[in-house]
């Protein structure tokens, strides 16, 4: 499998199925584990570094549920397919930035990535499309059994797994729903449900992780607490959050559909009719019609797309994608331009 | 878009920032983002925000009594604890040993616990011993505890301390 075989592929996250796909765009669990008695990566020699990369990925290539997929050493790719595999979520922002000795190992269906050398020795990250945080971490937590016969992970019976952030001592466990809420942005009741998730000692955060704004009426919503409960309490206390939050969306859909009809109607078939017509669409732009097109899915009134056409459109739409589309790098003015005839395309093709 | 600072290359980082609840969005590229970058690190860097949870429980000269003498480097990676609070990052999983004293208060602050109820590695459970008598020891702890809390009526930490209790019981068993 190369880098340009994902491109043929759409990954699991944008399937468009699962449990509330309507609202939950997709569900991810992370855990972070360490080699006993080497230094982290950020602390340690290249010479370390190099051999930790070694030994984990060689450890990785043994287990049968990633060794079928693709492994890729960061510095060994261009800029265009490093921001391509964090576009698609594969990999994190800090693993681009200082791609020496870093590796990420890709399972065939993009259901499973490990990250090498990041803050922590492994990332292991499992993805599944809708809300089914219990699925990934059996996924997660049967990989990392299977690496654990192979490598002795770094775990104090009282701490629980030792990270380089006192931020993940413990399960190094951190779960994450990504949930399209527009309803609850457009009712204006989304900085109030968030101000609660931020007291029950959850995070929120937008379509690209930390830092990056709720583009398109997206936001994840995760733990930030890993330590003194077992994984199964912290995914079950993040669900019950997410089942809340879920409710309120589905109320707000309805509020609005019921008193706020035309002008739901208009702004979703306008943001419809202009990304079939538009011949110049920046990446914002795209997002926020992008948005509305899908809840005109979600809600029943556009019936001539499905949801996994429009889930995809939200990831090829993106600069590095575009590029790869095209096989060759372009301006940003040109990738405005090719935008919007890819959003063309896929719209009225089917 | 180009650049705000330069004005000469493309802006790919975007930035927005709160100062006295005014809103700047700035759009910077690559180079003047990393300058401006080392601003923003200092205003939001986790090390920072750790920083000032962990000087709130560094122990005072002498005050560790009883105790061995709190060792500032880890005598296998080299870290030091300035250096931790200067990176918010750990050198590696000696130092959860080495800075153990000054570490448990600041989980606890972190996580609100200090003790770990999740998931064991298979080696740990093979080697069982040690986990399990760990398992007992804690159970009997938050035992003691949660009397304790009841008669101070600090129903909240019962409750708490009930939850950490059934899942121990639940463990030993699994364990056996």
């Amino acid at each position: 499998m190369k880098i340009d075989d994902l491109l043929k592929q759409t990954c699991e996250w944008l399937k468009g199925s699962g449990p509330n796909s309507d609202i939950v765009m997709s569900s991810r669990v992370r855990l972070a584990r360490n080699l006993e008695r080497v230094a982290f990566s950020h602390w340690a020699t290249k010479k370390q570094e190099h051999d930790t990369l070694v030994n984990l990925e060689q450890i990785l290539s043994e287990t049968d549920m990633i060794s079928t997929g693709l492994k890729v050493r960061m510095n060994e790719i261009d800029d265009v397919d490093k921001q391509f595999l964090l576009e698609r979520h594969l990999v994190s922002r800090e693993h681009i930035v200082q791609p020496d000795y870093k590796s990420v190992l890709i399972g065939d269906k993009e259901v499973i990535s490990v990250m090498v050398n990041e803050e922590d020795h492994l990332r292991i990250q499992v993805m599944q499309s809708g809300f089914n945080l219990q699925e990934c971490w059996r996924i997660a937590s049967r990989l990392d059994d299977s690496l654990q016969k192979r490598g002795k992970f770094a775990f104090s019976a009282e701490l629980g797994y030792l990270t380089a952030c006192p931020t993940n001592t413990g399960t190094g466990l951190r779960a994450s729903v990504m949930l399209h809420l527009p309803a609850l942005v457009m009712t204006k009741q989304i900085g109030r449900v968030l101000h609660a998730i931020s007291k029950l000692g959850m995070t929120a955060r937008g379509f690209y992780g930390e830092g990056t704004e709720a583009e398109g009426n997206f936001f994840q919503i995760s733990n930030q607490i890993t330590l003194g409960s077992a994984e199964e309490d912290i995914i079950d206390n993040l669900e019950r959050i997410i089942r809340q939050v879920i409710g309120h969306e589905e109320n707000a859909r309805k509020t609005l559909m019921k008193q706020n009809r035309e002008i739901l109607q208009d702004k979703i078939w306008r943001s419809n009719g202009t990304l079939r017509s538009a011949h110049i669409m920046n990446s914002k732009e795209t997002m926020a019609l992008l948005s509305m097109v899908r809840l005109g899915v979600d809600i029943g009134l556009i019936n001539d797309i499905d949801r996994r056409a429009v889930n995809e459109l939200f990831i090829l739409t993106q600069p590095a994608h575009l590029q790869k589309i095209e096989g060759r790098l372009l301006s940003s003015a040109q990738r405005d331009v090719k935008r919007a005839n890819l959003i063309r395309r896929r719209l009225e093709g089917l | 878009m180009l650049c705000d600072e330069c004005g000469k290359n493309k802006a790919t980082v975007h930035l927005t920032e709160i100062i006295n609840e005014q809103i700047t969005k700035l759009n910077l590229c690559e180079a003047c983002a990393k300058e401006k970058g080392t601003d923003v690190e200092q205003h939001f860097g986790i090390s920072d925000l750790l920083t000032a949870l962990s000087d709130v429980e560094t122990p005072a000269p002498g005050a560790a009594a009883g105790s061995a003498a709190i060792k500032n480097k880890c005598s296998f990676c080299g870290l030091t604890y300035e250096d931790f609070k200067k990176i918010g990052r750990l050198g590696c999983s000696e130092c959860y040993v080495t800075f153990k004293a000054s570490l448990a208060p600041l989980l606890k602050r972190i996580h609100g616990s200090n003790q770990h109820l999740g998931k064991v590695p298979n080696s740990a459970v093979m080697k069982g011993q040690k986990v399990m008598s760990n398992f007992h020891e804690q159970l009997e702890a938050a035992k003691s505890e949660l009397e304790k809390a009841i008669k101070g009526e600090e129903f909240e930490e019962a409750a708490t301390l009930r939850d950490k209790i059934k899942f121990l019981e639940k463990k030993i068993k699994e364990t056996k």
